[in-house]
């Protein structure tokens, strides 16, 4: 009888294990497929290359390489945000805080991180964008600049939540022996804290990072929609995410502008992809350096 | 029992099909709203009808008319000559139904001193022609052209009524829905936008086009440039479910919808 249930529990948590691979294999599946279209109707070149998106024009023009450029500025731009916030914010929980501050502090920054993306819209759109306009004297808060600061904002909980994680998997022994050298606090953070843990902390960068790429709701709300190559950070822009959101629900199943929408997903899929396999693949050797086999 | 079940199951589908009328609804993408809107409806209301709508575009939905594989086409334009002719030859008499009036305002923030600009001025500011208020008699700011997103059907309305079906400046904010245009020219100073009639409030201010203002008296005579009746076309004088459909969309409950998707009721 005990063995039945073993066995039975053993397969149903196989079973419910493919599942999320089977379903991951038909995500990719279909984004492949709806893609395809794409290059035989428009020129590959043409589409990732092209200045204009005009979908639904006559005659339509598909060219996303505003779009691309979108997203690498915003991403970047939040990328200088929430990287130094992130990592001081782990650095002064690991190394500073006291017992009592860390427990506060810790558990508050997870629950940040868990705000859903659309609250910190709202917060770009009434507070952050008329901000910007009045502080710069733009034309127009909604710009690529709102976008990296909210954006920013919303993956620093992320960074340094990851961030601390890795500070905490550096071994006391390593930090003894600093001491025991003679190199003060400043220096064995410097020269050994953070050399150690830096592959953990360039993992939860990377991860914030990508979830900056695939945030899409924000975006949609504040980063103006203007289908054009940014020129400076004050210019309004539209990322690849807003433009399948805003534009997916209303183009015609199978026409030209639905699979070119597809293909836009195949290219932020891709883009995650690489980001997620970096990460795995440094955090994997941070475990190994810090001899934490797992 | 399983032969039971289809036998019931084969009742079932009879007795649906002989009292079910079924009615396909097919064109323009602008009336697409307010069509499914009135057909949910409608059908909660009577539950033998069924009403399949479908976009597709106003020429797209006459020429399904014409040739027979829909019973009810919605325009955003009248009929042409043409597709009159064609369906003579055919046989088929197609009969239009002004079912509302489609209006679009185009509004600035309050700060701004403009009160009316000329047709050509909102095209030429739409297509990046002109790029400062001062151009058209403002003040010196940087104007801020909000546009609503390609896949909505304001923003083919606009294309079509506003600019000749010109291309809008690739800088343009596009933005999601009426309501977000309305905010964010509440907030920006140098910004234009368009919404349908049935969005505005005060926190915007309501430019007069060539010096008509876009009130729903002026948009029910025609007067006001950007605005367009909206119809629906049955084949003949429309029978049964059909003539009971389009009598519910020209009811007042029925109006009150259209006015409720941002269209103008006749009454």
């Amino acid at each position: 009888m005990y063995s039945f249930k073993e066995k039975s529990i053993k397969i149903i948590f196989t079973i419910l294990a493919f599942v999320s691979l089977f379903f991951l294999l038909g995500i990719i599946f279909v984004l492949f497929k709806e893609s395809v279209p794409v290059i035989s109707e428009i020129n590959l070149i043409k589409f990732l290359f092209g200045k204009y998106w005009y979908p639904t024009h006559e005659p339509a023009e598909f060219g996303i390489l505003p779009l691309i450029l979108a997203s690498f500025w915003v991403t970047l731009g939040a990328l200088i945000v929430c990287a130094p916030l992130g990592i001081s914010v782990a650095l002064y929980i690991n190394e500073i805080a006291s017992p009592k501050q860390k427990q506060i502090l810790k558990p508050l920054i997870e629950i940040l991180a868990g705000i859903p993306s659309i609250i910190f819209g709202f917060f770009g759109m009434l507070v952050i964008a008329p901000l910007i306009q009045k502080t710069f004297n733009i034309s127009t808060g909604l710009c690529t600049l709102t976008a990296s600061l909210v954006l920013g904002i919303m993956a620093t909980p992320t960074v340094a939540s990851l961030s601390e994680d890795a500070l905490s998997f550096v071994p006391k022994s390593f930090k003894e022996a600093s001491y025991a050298l003679g190199a003060n606090r400043w220096q064995t953070l410097l020269k050994v804290v953070i050399p150690a843990a830096g592959s953990g902390i360039s993992t939860s960068v990377i991860l914030g990072m990508s979830r900056i790429v695939g945030e899409t709701m924000t975006v949609l709300m504040v980063s103006g929609g203007a289908a054009v190559i940014p020129k400076s950070f004050f210019d309004p822009v539209r990322p690849m995410t807003s433009t399948i959101a805003a534009e997916m629900g209303e183009s015609a199943v199978g026409s030209i502008h639905y699979h070119s929408l597809f293909a836009i997903g195949l290219i932020l899929f891709l883009t995650t992809l690489i980001f997620n396999a970096a990460a795995e693949i440094i955090s994997k050797k941070h475990r190994l350096k810090l001899g934490i086999d797992r | 029992m399983k032969k039971l079940f289809m036998s019931l199951l084969f009742i079932g589908i009879f007795v649906n099909s002989t009292f079910a009328e079924k009615i396909i609804m097919e064109g323009s993408t602008t009336v697409l709203p307010a069509a499914q809107r009135a057909a949910e409806t409608y059908m909660d209301k009577n539950s033998s009808a069924d009403i399949t709508v479908r976009g597709g575009g106003s020429g797209v939905g006459i020429n399904s008319l014409i040739s027979g594989t829909c019973d009810i086409a919605n325009s955003s334009r009248q009929i042409k000559d043409s597709e009159l002719q064609l369906s003579v030859s055919k046989n088929k008499s197609p009969k239009s139904f002004v079912i509302a009036m489609d209006g679009i305002a185009v509004i600035v923030n309050n700060s701004n001193n403009i009160s009316t600009l000329s047709k050509q001025q909102v095209e030429d500011i739409y297509t990046g022609k002109v790029t400062n208020w001062s151009q058209v008699g403002g003040k010196d700011l940087k104007i801020v052209v909000v546009s609503r997103d390609s896949a909505s059907g304001t923003f083919e309305s606009f294309g079509e009524l506003a600019l000749n079906k010109k291309k809008v400046v690739n800088a343009a904010l596009m933005q999601a829905s009426n309501r977000a245009v309305v905010t964010l020219i509440s907030e920006t100073p140098g910004a234009i936008g368009y919404v349908g009639i049935g969005y505005l409030n005060s926190q915007t201010k309501v430019l007069s086009i060539d010096g008509v203002k876009p009130s729903k008296e002026n948009v029910l005579k025609n007067k006001y440039p950007y605005s367009r009746p909206l119809f629906m076309l049955t084949n003949g004088d429309p029978k049964g479910e059909i003539k009971k459909f389009i009598d519910f969309v020209l009811s007042t409950d029925g109006q009150d919808l259209i006015e409720e998707e941002g269209f103008v009721p006749l009454k």
